[in-house]
C-alpha cells in the first residue's frame, strides 16, 4: 500500500472510529437504555476499524524506517489526551481481558521500533497524524467515590491512544448488560 | 411497463387513501412502529411510539360502486403501553409497540398481540351495538331509583345503540424478557406464541401468562465473547413445531421444538456465503437480517438485510433462491449512511396473498415490490402529491449512472428522512398498507 493510500485509509479509519465512539457515548443516553443490537454493530464497525488502522499505521512505519530517517520526539508539544472513561456506572466488574492484552502488545511492538533506531529522525511531518487523536473527547469523565484515575502509558498515547479507549469501549459496552 | 403485483404483470396501483397529520412537524409519538392486517383483511391495525394502538375496519363493498374496495375507517383506538421505569436498573422503558400480530378469529371478538420491549399485551376487541334499558331499580343514566317509587316491575329488554368498539387487556405477559423484545409470533396452534429479545426465545400458552418456556438462548457465558444477536423470529405457518429465528450476522435457523424442550441446536442453518468483493468496514452491519417472513404455503422463508431481500426454499440451506436489490446504489454511501444512523434501519418485508409478489420499503418514501413469477420489479411512492383517489402511481426510478434521465431522482436527492420501514399487503386482495414516518397510505389495484 503507497504511503498515501495508507494515510487515507488511516484517516477514514480514525474518522469511523471518532464516529462511532460519539454513537457509543450517544447511545446510552436513549430512552430504553442500551440496545445490545446497535452496540454490537457499533463494537464491530470499531474492531474493523481500529484493525485497519493498525494495518495501515504499520505500513507506514515500515515505509517510513526504510527511508532511514531521524524521528524526531513525537511526544514533544503534543498534548496528553485526558482518557475518558465510559461511566463506571456501566461497566461490570470483570477486568477487561482480550483487547487491553493486544493493546499493550501492540504498544509494545511500537515501544520496540522506537527503542531500535532511537536517533533515527523523520522528515516526515508526524504532525496530525501522531498528535493526540482529535475524536477524543476533552471533557474527563466523573469518576466513582474511591476510584482512581486510569493511567494511559505514554507509548500508547504516541500511536494508539484511541486503541486503548477503544478497547475499553469494546470490552465494556457488551458486559454493560 | 408499470406493476407489479399477484402475478400479473399489468396491475396498476393507485392511491386509496392515507390517515394520519398533514404537518411537517411530526411529533415523536405518531411515528408509526408497526403495521399489521389481521387474518380476514377486514381490520388493519398500526402501533405508534406513543404505545397507541389504532385499528381500521373496511367498510363493506357498497352496492353503488361495486368495483370499488371498502375503505379503512377508524375503529378503535387505545392505548396499549405506557412509558415505564425500571427501578433495578436505572431504566426507561419505553412505551412503542414494536410488534403487533392478530390472531385467528374464533369467535365474534377479535384477539391481537402488542408488545413494547418488555411486556406483550393480549387485546380483546369486541363490538357492543345493544344496551339493557329498563331496569326496576336503576334510572336510564345509572342512577339509583327511589324504591318506594316502584310500584311495578319489568323485564329489561335489549335496544339498539349506537356502535361502540371496546379493547380490554385479557391478559399481560411481563417479565420473562431481559433484552429488548423485536417479534411476537402466534402459533398455528393458536394456544401458544412466542417473543423474541436479542439472546432469548421464549414460548407462552395465551391463557397463561405468569410462566414462559426458554426455547432458545444464546447468550455466552462471558458476555464479551457476543459475537450475534437474534433480530426476528417466526413461527412456521402451518407446522406448529417449527420455527425460525434470524441473527445480526445475516443466518437464519430453522429449530423444531419436537427435538429438544431447548432448541439451541438448529435443525437447519441457512446462511449465505460472503462475496468477498464486497467487504467493507460495513459489511457485518448491512448483512444483520432486520426481519424474517415465512410464505404463506410455508414452503418458503424471506429475509431483509440492509441492501436486499432473499427468498429462501426451506430445502436448500447454502444459499437464497433469489435475490433481490433494494437499492444497490446505497453500497458507495455507507460511510454517509452510517454517520447519520441510516444504516442502523430495520426495514420489513412482506408477502401478497398468493406468495408471488414481496415488498418492502426504502428511502425517499419510496417502496418496491418484486414479481417473483415475471421478474418484474417496480419503486413507487408514498405521497401526497399523488393523493388524489384512484390516482395510478407512477413508477420512480433513480438515477445511478453519471446521466439523470427526466423524471429520475439521483441518489443525492434522496430524503434519508422520509423512509418506508413498516409494509403490509392484504392476505387476499391487491391492498397494500404502507406506513411513512407518521402517515399509512393505502394504496389497491386499479379495478377496470
Amino acid at each position: 500500500m503507497s504511503a498515501i493510500a495508507a494515510m487515507e485509509v488511516n484517516a477514514e479509519a480514525r474518522r469511523i472510529l471518532a464516529v462511532s465512539i460519539s454513537k457509543l457515548y450517544a447511545s446510552r443516553t436513549q430512552r430504553g437504555g442500551l440496545r445490545l443490537h446497535r452496540s454490537l454493530l457499533l463494537s464491530l464497525v470499531m474492531r474493523s476499524a481500529r484493525d485497519i488502522y493498525h494495518s495501515s499505521r504499520e505500513s507506514e512505519c515500515q515505509s517510513s524506517e526504510e527511508r532511514m530517517d531521524t524521528s524526531s520526539d513525537p511526544e514533544e508539544g503534543q498534548q496528553q489526551p485526558g482518557m475518558p472513561e465510559p461511566q463506571t456506572t456501566l461497566i461490570s466488574s470483570e477486568p477487561a481481558q482480550e483487547e487491553p492484552d493486544s493493546a499493550d502488545e501492540e504498544c509494545e511492538i511500537t515501544e520496540d521500533k522506537e527503542n531500535l533506531s532511537p536517533t533515527r529522525q523523520s522528515r516526515k511531518r508526524r504532525g496530525k497524524a501522531s498528535a493526540a487523536p482529535d475524536f477524543l473527547p476533552i471533557k474527563r469523565a466523573r469518576l466513582e467515590p474511591g476510584e482512581e484515575r486510569y493511567a494511559a502509558p505514554p507509548s500508547c498515547c504516541r500511536s494508539g491512544a484511541g486503541d486503548s479507549l477503544i478497547a475499553l469501549s469494546l470490552n465494556r459496552v457488551i458486559p454493560a448488560f | 411497463m408499470a406493476g407489479a403485483g399477484g402475478g400479473n404483470s399489468d396491475v396498476q396501483w393507485c392511491f386509496s387513501q392515507v390517515k394520519g397529520a398533514i404537518d411537517d412537524e411530526v411529533a415523536e409519538a405518531d411515528i408509526i412502529s408497526t403495521v399489521e392486517f389481521n387474518h380476514s383483511g377486514e381490520l388493519l391495525a398500526t402501533g405508534d411510539k406513543g404505545g397507541r394502538v389504532v385499528i381500521f375496519q373496511q367498510e363493506p363493498e357498497s352496492k353503488n360502486q361495486p368495483q370499488c374496495r371498502g375503505e379503512y375507517n377508524v375503529y378503535s383506538t387505545f392505548q396499549s403501553h405506557e412509558p415505564e421505569f425500571d427501578y433495578l436498573k436505572s431504566l426507561e422503558i419505553e412505551e412503542k409497540i414494536n410488534k403487533i400480530r392478530w390472531l385467528p378469529q374464533q369467535n365474534a371478538a377479535q384477539f391481537l398481540l402488542s408488545t413494547n420491549d418488555k411486556t406483550i399485551k393480549l387485546w380483546k376487541i369486541s363490538e357492543r351495538d345493544k344496551r339493557p334499558e329498563g331496569y326496576n331499580l336503576k334510572e336510564e343514566d345509572g342512577r339509583y331509583r327511589d324504591f318506594h317509587t316502584v310500584n311495578t316491575l319489568r323485564v329489561p329488554v335489549f335496544m339498539p345503540m349506537d356502535l361502540m368498539v371496546e379493547a380490554s387487556p385479557r391478559r399481560v405477559f411481563s417479565n420473562a424478557h431481559t433484552y429488548h423484545i423485536n417479534s411476537i409470533s402466534v402459533n398455528s396452534d393458536c394456544e401458544t406464541y412466542l417473543s423474541a429479545d436479542d439472546l432469548r426465545v421464549n414460548l407462552w400458552n395465551l391463557e397463561i401468562n405468569d410462566r414462559s418456556f426458554n426455547i432458545v438462548d444464546i447468550k455466552p457465558a462471558n458476555m464479551e465473547e457476543l459475537t450475534e444477536v437474534i433480530t426476528a423470529a417466526e413461527f412456521h405457518p402451518n407446522q406448529c413445531n417449527t420455527f425460525v429465528y434470524s441473527s445480526s450476522k445475516g443466518t437464519i435457523r430453522l429449530c423444531d421444538m419436537r427435538a429438544a424442550a431447548l432448541c439451541d441446536q438448529h435443525s437447519k442453518l441457512f446462511e449465505e456465503p460472503e462475496d468477498p468483493n464486497n467487504r467493507s468496514f460495513f459489511s457485518e452491519i448491512i448483512s444483520s437480517i432486520s426481519d424474517v417472513k415465512f410464505s404463506h404455503s410455508g414452503r418458503y422463508l424471506m429475509t431483509r438485510d440492509y441492501l436486499s431481500v432473499k427468498i429462501w426454499d426451506l430445502n436448500m440451506e447454502t444459499r437464497p433462491v433469489e435475490t433481490y436489490q433494494v437499492h444497490e446504489y446505497l453500497r458507495s454511501k455507507l460511510c454517509s449512511l452510517y454517520e447519520n444512523d441510516c444504516i442502523f434501519d430495520k426495514f420489513e418485508c412482506c408477502w401478497n396473498g398468493n406468495d408471488s409478489v414481496v415488498m418492502t420499503g426504502s428511502y425517499n418514501n419510496f417502496f418496491r415490490m418484486f414479481d417473483r413469477g415475471y421478474r418484474q420489479d417496480v419503486t413507487l411512492e408514498a405521497s401526497r402529491e399523488n393523493g388524489k383517489p384512484r390516482s395510478v402511481l407512477k413508477p420512480r426510478k433513480v438515477s445511478t449512472g453519471g446521466k439523470r434521465k427526466k423524471d429520475e431522482i439521483s441518489v443525492d436527492s434522496l430524503d434519508f428522512n422520509k423512509k418506508i420501514l413498516h409494509t403490509a399487503w392484504h392476505p387476499l386482495d391487491n391492498i397494500i398498507a404502507v406506513a411513512t414516518t407518521n402517515n399509512l397510505y393505502i394504496f389497491e389495484e386499479k379495478l377496470n
